[in-house]
């Protein structure tokens, strides 16, 4: 590592960690990992997280001026993100919790729709099964059992598919997330816990979480664990993806701990200034995911200056298509709440849509 | 027509369900070798294999949780809950996401999965074994809640809750699993969600469910050696209930005692009462009442019956709305 100040008691530099792109955007080597992609899958990736950091920008400007009733920002992820969601086939289905839009945007599914939650139209926002991207889960875990509960089902298919669940280190003390971990290693169940420790679970720092590195839980439980530079997202990338092989393979799940930073706040919400100093955020600034994957290009590939300024630009003409987007969106009928609140005709359903009409709530023709 | 006791039926309902549709997988602590501890599953993984009857870590929420991504996948998961008192590790699970993942998913996911749930007293066991908290997923939307109290009921709403699309919550009397009954192996008696007229009657009506059934017949037969004719309903679905029935009822006979262990306070009996004094104001001759549980933890098991609804707070009851003036 590059870097090896302390950290909240723990030696970065003591920590094995895979890296292939260091802080300064120099390709290094590991022993065990490596990779294949090229200038133009780089620069696709740079791309990638290049538009998520601006939509995500744009997400927290709007929920400012009062279109969103609350954000959670990804800054500092977008390389831990970015890296497993290119790294995932199209017929793996991945499990996020509420911070994933780099999952989401990788999935393919329209950044309006993310922000249907946070504006307060919906309480998901797309269609799981289209996008092989399940809905948002807000109950910190409660994704991690339902993630493996789908690769039991993937495996008694026998179908050559992976499960990913998306969780950060705050969860990792969650009932659902440790029984989850003995479920995938008792079935072998063919699932990737991909978790991002971004140091911080609102206000508590994950060594309040956990007394050793997340990523040796996995030990105990009786499947592999590995920790990644979360920033690089090369080594996200390679990684994953030879976890997720792992998995559609039949060897069972593993535990990914990308080691990174949340650079915002929690939430819209929080305040992070109340419980973190300055000097920890002005040292992760240097170790920002973007900016070391372009100062690479550069200086290996020879990228020219124009490139970048195109997907900037494109990054500005999507954030000001999201903001016509959410301010055109329109808020959901009244009778709507009763749509799928079963799957088949219940009787309170039924009276609760004739009080609605009758009480001039909502319009009736429904 | 066959004689089975309700474990037995409920063990050939799963059986047929699991013959009808390779997609039923059942899943709980100790279900496959030994057939869970009330022998319901008996014999089942043998004949369907460790994949589809899965014994299961000792984690409630691990199986509800692992059922939600089995329904994703397209299963139809059906979990054994040991114990009404072992359920509340699985309730995060089951408010969170079971009863509210159809909703969200804007009707993508079908949460067709069945939680089967041993509930209620009246079996002398130690604390954490006799609970009845089936009005904690009855004031859930999103989930049904049913109740059968005979074998052959078992045997059918045990099938039909595995077909429906909706998540159920499948509640089991303990103390009837062990009674014999004929059962129908062609026809189902009536739907889900129908409630069933199990006494006819001119004087009172007794709506109650589950565990408290028998007690309210052995009620109404000693009403009757007193010349009272109570009609009893057997309420058989919780979530949502058969009004209908009840109000046909209540209208003739213009008064009604609501029975149940659960204790009153905001329960499913507060509910039935609630509902049945709005909709049947002016047939009603006396205010409802309820028998039920004390607002207690369920007691030591030596002085359960001083606790459970008995024939004699029930014919206490029968006596009041009949001879309330007002």
């Amino acid at each position: 590592m590059a870097i090896g100040f302390e950290l909240k008691g723990e030696s970065m530099s003591e920590i094995p960690l895979v890296q292939l792109l260091t802080p300064e955007g120099e390709r290094v080597s590991h022993p065990d990992y490596d990779t294949s992609l090229g200038r133009d899958d780089i620069f696709a990736m740079w791309r990638d997280m290049t538009i998520i950091r601006r939509l995500c920008n744009e997400a927290t400007s709007l929920q400012r001026q009062g279109q969103l009733a609350l954000w959670a920002p990804l800054q500092g992820q977008e390389a831990a993100q970015i890296g497993a969601g290119r790294a995932l086939a199209p017929n793996d289905f991945t499990f996020p919790s509420y911070r994933e839009h780099g999952i989401a945007w990788c999935r393919g599914i329209p950044p309006e729709n993310w922000l249907r939650m946070f504006r307060g139209v919906h309480h998901g926002g797309w269609d799981p099964q289209k996008y092989r991207h399940s809905v948002p889960t807000i109950v910190i875990g409660n994704q991690a059992l339902n993630a493996v509960g789908y690769a039991m089902g993937v495996q008694r298919d026998g179908a050559e598919e992976a499960t990913m669940v998306f969780f950060g280190d705050g969860a990792t003390s969650e009932g659902d997330v440790n029984e989850a971990f003995v479920w995938a290693g008792s079935f072998d169940a063919p699932v990737v816990f991909f978790v991002q420790n971004n140091q911080w679970a609102i206000s508590e720092p994950t060594i309040r979480q956990t007394k050793i590195p997340l990523y040796r839980r996995a030990e105990g439980f009786g499947f592999p664990g590995i920790r990644v530079d979360g920033n690089d997202v090369l080594a996200v990338y390679e990684v994953t993806r030879r976890a997720l092989a792992h998995a559609r393979e039949g060897g069972g799940p593993t535990l990914i701990e990308a080691f990174t930073y949340r650079m915002g706040a929690h939430t819209t919400s929080d305040d992070p200034t109340r419980y973190r100093i300055d000097a920890e955020v002005e040292a992760w600034k240097h170790r920002d995911p973007v900016e070391r994957v372009k100062a690479y290009l550069v200086r290996q590939h020879q990228v020219p200056a124009a490139s970048f300024d195109d997907v900037t630009e494109e990054a500005n003409t999507l954030a000001a298509k999201l903001r016509d987007d959410v301010l055109s969106m329109p808020n959901p009928e009244p009778l709507s709440i009763f749509e799928h609140a079963y799957a088949d005709v219940h009787p309170l359903i039924e009276e609760g849509k004739r009080d609605m009409v009758e009480l001039g709530i909502a319009g009736g023709g429904h | 027509m066959a004689q089975m006791t309700m474990a037995k039926a409920l063990n050939e309902g799963l059986r047929r369900a699991m013959e009808n549709n390779p997609k039923v997988l059942l899943m709980g602590e100790d279900i496959g070798k030994l057939g869970g501890v009330f022998r319901v599953t008996d014999g089942l993984q043998k004949d369907f294999g460790e994949d589809r009857v899965i014994d299961s870590p000792l984690a409630e929420s691990g199986i509800v949780g692992t059922a939600v991504g089995m329904a994703i996948r397209g299963y139809r998961p059906v979990c054994e809950i040991q114990f009404d008192g072992f359920v509340y590790p699985a309730f995060d699970q089951i408010v969170s996401q079971v009863a509210k993942l159809h909703s969200r998913s804007d009707g993508v996911y079908t949460m067709g999965l069945v939680i089967r749930l041993p509930y209620g007293g009246q079996i002398g066991a130690i604390e954490h074994h006799s609970e009845s908290p089936e009005g904690y997923f009855a004031h859930t939307a999103g989930l049904r809640v049913v109740s059968p109290t005979t074998p052959n009921d078992a045997y059918w709403m045990i099938q039909q809750a595995i077909s429906h699309d909706d998540p159920i919550i499948f509640c089991e009397p303990k103390c009837r699993y062990w009674e014999k009954g004929d059962v129908d192996l062609d026809h189902p008696p009536r739907g889900l969600f129908e409630a069933n007229v199990a006494r006819e009657g001119r004087d009172v009506t007794v709506v109650t469910y589950g565990p408290s059934v028998r007690t309210a017949l052995r009620a109404a037969d000693a009403a009757a050696a007193e010349g009272r004719s109570v009609e009893v309903i057997d309420a058989r679905s919780i979530a949502p209930l058969d009004f209908g029935v009840m109000v046909t009822s209540v209208q003739k006979t213009g008064r009604l005692v609501v029975v149940a262990e659960a204790p009153a306070n905001a329960s499913v009996s507060a509910e039935i009462a609630a509902r049945l004094a709005e909709d049947c104001f002016y047939s009603l001759s006396a205010p409802p009442l309820r028998v039920t549980g004390y607002h207690t933890p369920y007691p030591p098991s030596r002085i359960e019956e001083e606790y459970l609804p008995s024939v004699d707070r029930i014919l206490d009851a029968i006596d009041r709305v009949i001879g309330f003036e007002s």
